[in-house]
């Protein structure tokens, strides 16, 4: 960091996310984890220790989370490594398309599994998928397949196809080259993917409760139990308490795995071959089957009207419903303002985060790739009762400020951010400045010269990321005190589907719809800054 | 890069205009101003609260925090610094933590004469009787089995007729769930065998009321005709039908209806103990109650408020609904639904 940066860069680049994630992070957890705690703690973590229950579903929590990720994976890179030899312009259009479940609240992405399920006859029989462990995991793989395919994609297409070429003329065959080769070079972008997969799948509520059916519990979904429905926060609290050990501890592995390695001369895309065919068919079949069905289920409900197809749903959600405080527009509206709040505020930190964590000093590099990671794997219920409580005295009283909000939503936006920037400033390799230098560029020069423009790669996907998140958020916000006006679109669809009538249910189909094209829309407008084409040598 | 982050930075600045408004809304009226706490299912028309603070000069301040639990779990997290005078939404299955946790300051409105007294269950006064929502097993009446009449008792569910007909939610998860359960509790002999007995005869278990209703029942497509949810589904039915009806598709088995009384109190510590009692009375004047059953599909407490047409046409109330105390539920539910948990998922 000395030779790329002065003293005084150095001192923002570190205060400004560490502030960030101490003040509306780590403080709120361990004021909410000390309340709970407090009286006793040690007698209520043997409890959960002795329940047998709890270990049930700790165990359950981790496998769970640990197939989701392999399953995810094993689906995503194929589809990645088509991505990655598209042209930009499709790139993008895909990349935009598969973020678009993240806005889905899993209660209407649930349904609409059901429907597939029953369609396909796949909800009671011998091949039964409703209410067991293998609906979670392809819920879970439908949720997070974006993940993979847009952080490992955008990588990917950096490589440069030389190498792999060479070993194809030194007579290996396209396996053993994806293997020897490609994986290899792969890993530090895989890794960052799987790492958010797996927090995302630990962390899941809706899916485990919803298609899990009611046997299942995870220590998520058991969190909201304790805090919620029995109101024990002291229970809750040690539970709370557990899931952050837990995470801690998988963190720490996952950034022990990923190795970092320079990749010489990234960007050659001239060399790119076209994907076979068949490749290219599987994995978009595979693609639309798993997005396609859902979705569909969504989109044809949401025209569909007791006097066959017509927009009238859309059409109602200018009015308000009555079970609203404000028409689903004006909660489309706050959704996108807050999104744009939350994603700046986690382009912000997130940027200066990574660079530390790249060029930082070892220690302090990996204690803020673990802190800005731990956001992930917290529960929701944990972030929203800790900021209550914490965030309640000036000059920090935030409680019903407008910010809270997306604050809230960019906790959850910055290790999108980190994650996807990261793998992208390592692979710059130290020779490119070398050079820079030889030729006689100020180091500020090759920094904007290199760096950014490499950079800037991952900044725009992690930016995407972090508005999605942002748009679909619903766990921290509901648990966060909010004005009427300041309703969200989430909140709002919610809420519309806890009265009976079709005109209601009609509605929140139309309004996840209209949640769906926004998030695709503001992805492709978000990475159109990329400038992909443009060579970086 | 810099122009994106300088875009990003100059939308974030604007969206924060849209913010924080406290201090406009306060000057607004000359009374004071008070902050009433709900659930996210609290919704009153403009005008109910426009005509409040017209006749009494206070504006009121709404905060929604989640679903009724959430807002307990909030209301005792933030016991010292209070985020509201005025909590409204606390039920009878969770009112004792609240009363626990010494959420409430003592007030008895002058209004709480016209409520009826099986509602007015806090003879402390701590919290006040706004309305009431029934928990009541629905029957979609066009798709019941061949040959089967309507259920009328709870033990009807246990008969082979209806076999694999009915879905509920888990009281683990859902509050419409642990309604029905103590209406269970209540309404039967022997709880435990009537629940082996409803396993016996293909009971299907949710997590949440969507889930159930929308997953499972008749209208979301399902193939079970008989399901958990309130007296005010089959009014809810008819009025959100698409395209309109003129009778309800669904029916109530009134002996099932477990009741859930929904109060308001005024917040321990609050700096606006006159505006908060205020607001306590408007609660119970006709204005607000006739207002209450369209927007939150619940009963109003006041017995002089009228029920809206196209409403009341639709709806039946249970003379003899099935209640257990909160100090009972409260000490019980834990072990009740642990019980239920071995019995139905076991």
């Amino acid at each position: 960091m000395n030779r790329l940066f002065g003293l005084s860069t150095r001192g923002v680049l570190v205060v400004v996310p560490a502030a960030f994630i101490v003040a509306f992070f780590l403080y709120p957890i361990a004021t909410i984890l000390w309340r709970g705690l407090g009286g006793g703690g040690g007698e209520i973590f043997l409890n959960l220790a002795a329940s047998s229950r709890q270990r049930d579903i700790a165990w359950f929590t981790i496998w769970q989370a640990i197939a989701s990720t392999l399953l995810t994976l094993a689906v995503g890179i194929p589809a990645a490594s088509v991505v990655a030899r598209l042209s930009a312009r499709r790139q993008r259009l895909i990349r935009a398309l598969v973020t678009v479940p993240f806005v889905l609240p899993t209660v209407v992405v649930a349904g609409a599994f059901t429907e597939v399920f029953a369609v396909a006859g796949l909800d009671d029989g011998a091949f039964r998928l409703r209410h067991t462990v293998w609906a979670v995991l392809i819920a879970h793989v439908f949720f997070n397949y974006a993940v993979v395919v847009r952080a490992v994609g955008s990588y990917w297409a950096g490589l440069d196809q030389r190498v792999e070429e060479a070993a194809r003329v030194l007579g290996a065959n396209s396996w053993q080259t994806f293997r020897e080769v490609t994986l290899p070079r792969l890993q530090p972008a895989v890794t960052s993917a799987a790492a958010i997969v797996f927090l995302f799948s630990f962390t899941s509520f809706g899916v485990v409760l919803i298609l899990g059916g009611p046997r299942r519990a995870t220590i998520e979904t058991e969190i909201y139990r304790q805090a919620v429905t029995r109101v024990d926060l002291e229970t809750a609290a040690a539970l709370a308490a557990l899931q952050l050990l837990a995470v801690l501890a998988l963190v720490i592995l996952s950034t022990r795995l990923e190795r970092h390695r320079p990749i010489v001369g990234r960007g050659a895309r001239s060399s790119r071959r076209p994907a076979t065919p068949a490749w290219c068919w599987g994995n978009l079949i595979i693609g639309l089957v798993l997005l396609g069905g859902p979705i569909g289920v969504l989109v044809e409900r949401s025209f569909s009207t007791g006097g066959g197809y017509a927009f009238d749903h859309y059409e109602a959600l200018g009015e308000r419903a009555r079970q609203l405080p404000a028409p689903a527009t004006t909660a489309l509206w706050n959704s996108v303002v807050f999104a744009v709040a939350a994603t700046a505020l986690a382009v912000l930190v997130g940027l200066l985060a990574s660079l530390v964590v790249v060029h930082g000093r070892r220690g302090i590099a990996r204690i803020f790739d673990l802190g800005l990671t731990l956001p992930l794997g917290t529960s929701a219920v944990t972030i929203g009762f800790g900021m209550l409580i914490a965030l309640n005295e000036p000059p920090l009283d935030l409680r019903t400020n407008w910010w809270i909000i997306p604050i809230a939503h960019a906790l959850v936006g910055v290790p999108f951010v980190v994650r996807t920037m990261v793998p992208v400033l390592r692979s710059i390799d130290p020779a490119l400045h070398e050079a820079a230098a030889v030729l006689g560029a100020s180091p500020v020069r090759a920094r904007r010269e290199i760096d950014v423009p490499i950079g800037m790669r991952g900044l725009l996907v992690g930016a995407g990321f972090a508005f999605a998140v942002s748009l679909g958020e619903f766990g921290a916000t509901s648990f966060l005190p909010r004005r009427p006006e300041n309703l969200t679109a989430p909140i709002a669809l919610f809420r519309l589907l806890t009265t009976p009538g079709d005109l209601l249910r009609g509605q929140a189909m139309a309004l996840s719809v209209v949640l769906m094209v926004l998030v695709a829309t503001a992805v492709l407008v978000i990475e159109s800054g990329r400038r992909d084409d443009e060579g970086v040598l | 890069m810099k122009k994106t982050l300088m875009v990003l930075l100059t939308f974030g600045l604007l969206a924060s205009a849209c913010g924080d408004d406290d201090s406009v809304e306060s000057e607004l009226s000359d009374g004071g101003s008070v902050t009433l706490m709900t659930h996210d299912s609290f919704v009153v028309s403009d005008t109910v609260l426009e005509a409040f603070t017209a006749e009494t000069g206070i504006s009121v301040e709404l905060l929604q925090g989640g679903d009724a639990g959430a807002m307990v779990s909030e209301a005792i997290l933030t016991r010292d610094t209070p985020l509201a005078d005025v909590m409204f939404g606390i039920d009878n299955t969770f009112l004792q933590r609240g009363l626990d946790a010494e959420l409430f300051e003592v007030y008895e409105s002058g209004n709480l004469d016209g409520v009826s007294p099986e509602l007015r269950i806090d003879n402390q006064h701590r919290v006040t009787p706004i309305d009431f929502g029934d928990v009541c097993v629905n029957y979609w009446i066009d798709a019941l089995p061949e040959g089967a009449e309507a259920p009328t008792t709870l033990e009807d569910l246990t008969d082979p007729i209806y076999a694999d007909q009915f879905v509920v939610m888990s009281p683990e998860s859902s509050s419409p769930g642990l309604a029905f359960l103590l209406a269970t509790v209540n309404g039967t002999d022997d709880w435990e065998q009537y629940w082996a007995d409803l396993v016996a005869n293909g009971v299907s278990v949710t997590a949440g009321w969507s889930d159930a209703y929308y997953g499972e029942f008749t209208a979301g497509g399902g193939d079970r005709s008989i399901v958990v949810s309130y007296a005010s589904s089959p009014p809810a039915e008819v009025i959100f039908a698409d395209p309109p009806v003129d009778t309800a598709p669904t029916g109530v088995l009134l002996d099932s209806c477990f009741r859930q009384i929904e109060f308001a109190g005024i917040l321990a510590g609050t700096e606006h103990r006159a505006e908060a009692e205020a607001l306590i009375d408007f609660m119970l004047t006709p204005m607000f109650q006739e207002d209450v059953p369209l927007n939150m599909f619940v009963f109003p407490a006041l017995e002089a408020a009228a029920l809206p047409a196209g409403f009341v046409e639709f709806v039946e109330i249970a003379d003899d609904p099935q209640t257990i105390e909160p100090a009972v539920i409260e000490a019980n539910r834990d072990a009740w639904v642990e019980r239920w948990v071995e019995i139905v998922l076991g």
